[in-house]
């Protein structure tokens, strides 16, 4: 048995100060200053919401997946998962989260990885990396490629085995399914809403993501 | 094979250097519960570097051994496992802090206990990356060589601290030429509160030529074969 932790919010809607659609394929960048939460909710379900994080007070200090994963002694993230960057700094943690599980072991799409995961021919297909670096040109010059992480993988279910296998499976998220994330540093958020259309685990539908974000 | 150099990595010790396509960096644990923690980044192109989560996602592994390829950002091979005595090597628990080794072990600095003082992962990377013109926005997964770290069904993690013994090897083949960093500090998830004293040999030969049609990494998987392929255009094109 597989445990999914779910834990609703109790932030009203109407009273968020940002409140966005980021259609598939598309970028969205912007700081969280602390004590502000911060909603992405799976409009269609099933839709990777590709996610950095940076020390906005030192931006050198990025997201790091792996020091999340020590810190908490778990793989997975949800609900009070706090989500580190590489020095250990605790930048956001999770408050809410309906889905129940999410991965930050798989990364993000590529131009290069989609050539070695499915076909030399995919060279050309809209991939994160590209949002990522697009957002990264239009902010302030400040970002380059060496910046660029492993990232969550927010709704993304990537469970890894025992014996260490790993496989991607569907269906964990729904329509509406949402998680928040409470600032605890001053924290640049940056997301790439996946437009990824060989993989099956959306079917083959990248769909629209919805961000909102409340005052303390 | 020919033999080119040697070292040894002390518990706490760093190395760097750049090395040629077509090496063998064979890595011996000089004692039990060893954990040399490994970064990969194009020797000519340092923002290009060794990229975990592409690394396991192409191969459907959340562990490395022999067979699997070190795969960069850009779809390429770094380096491979060609050979492995322990069939687990770490990559998704990267390194220690400074606050995390004083937390477990005990708070030392040299000026009191001189060279005995406990160093840490994220120290040690900082200043190797700072040595080869990078710094700590490069930091990113490295690979855990001798450390088995599974997780259980929940995704707890769990350490193995009988994993591995003294004598225990793995050999890297370098198939680009590679900026490689090195650091003998403990993984994060080792639960002894004694600071591991693992040295960790490296021995340095030549290759034997890379052949295709037999390689044991190249043939591993589709995906891994079309890397080398992204290496060899690469290499083609850059006249290499
Ligand atoms: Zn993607």
């Amino acid at each position: 048995m597989t445990a999914f932790i779910r834990t609703e919010s109790e932030l009203n809607e109407e009273l968020a100060i940002v409140d966005e659609t980021i259609l598939a394929g598309d970028g969205w960048m912007k700081v969280l200053e602390p004590g502000q939460v911060l909603r992405i909710v799976d409009l269609e379900g099933n839709q990777a919401a590709d996610t950095l994080f940076f020390d906005a007070d030192n931006r050198d200090d990025h997201y790091s997946a792996v020091a999340t994963i020590a810190g908490q002694g778990n793989i997975y993230l949800t609900t009070g998962s706090v989500l580190r960057a590489e020095s250990g700094k605790p930048l956001v943690k999770i408050v809410a989260d309906t889905c129940g599980r999410h991965d930050t072991v798989g990364g993000s799409c590529s131009a290069e990885s989609n050539t070695v995961r499915y076909a030399h021919d995919k060279l050309s297909m809209h991939n994160c990396r590209d949002t990522f670096m697009l957002q990264l040109a239009r902010h302030d010059g400040g970002y380059t490629k060496r910046d660029l992480a492993p990232n969550v993988n927010f709704f993304m279910n990537v469970p890894v085995t025992p014996d260490g296998g790993l496989t991607f499976a569907d269906g964990v998220s729904a329509p509406g399914c949402y998680v928040e994330m409470a600032a605890i540093a001053r924290t640049t958020v940056l997301i790439s809403n996946c437009p990824q259309l060989n993989n099956p685990c959306n079917a083959y539908n990248p769909t629209p993501i919805r961000v909102l974000i409340w005052n303390p | 094979m020919t033999k080119l150099w040697s070292t040894t990595i002390a518990p706490g010790g760093k190395w760097s250097g750049v090395l040629a396509k077509g090496r063998l960096l064979t890595f011996t644990a000089l004692q039990d519960d060893a954990n040399l923690a490994v970064m990969l980044f194009n020797a000519h192109d340092l923002t290009e570097r060794y990229n975990m989560p592409d690394t396991l996602k192409a191969q459907y592994t959340a562990r490395l051994t022999r067979g699997n390829v070190l795969m960069s950002d850009n779809g390429r091979v770094l380096a491979s496992i060609v050979e492995d005595d322990l069939g687990w090597h770490d990559t998704i628990c990267g390194v220690t802090t400074r606050e995390g080794t004083d937390a477990k072990y005990g708070a030392t600095n040299y000026q009191t206990v001189r060279n005995d003082w406990l160093r840490s992962g994220y120290e040690n990377f900082a200043v190797e990356l700072v040595r080869c013109g990078l710094g700590v926005r490069d930091l990113g997964p490295v690979v855990n060589l001798f450390a088995k770290t599974a997780c259980n069904e929940e995704g707890v993690m769990i350490y193995d601290t009988k994993h591995c013994k003294e004598g225990s090897q793995v050999t890297l083949r370098t198939d680009m030429d590679v900026l490689i960093v090195l650091s003998n500090t403990p993984n994060p998830l080792n639960p002894s509160t004694v600071y591991p004293t693992a040295a960790v040999k490296l021995d340095v030969e030549i290759a034997p030529a890379f052949q295709p049609e037999t390689d044991y990494c190249y043939r591993y998987r589709g995906e891994n074969r079309r890397a080398f392929e992204n290496t060899e255009t690469y290499h083609l094109l850059a006249g290499k």
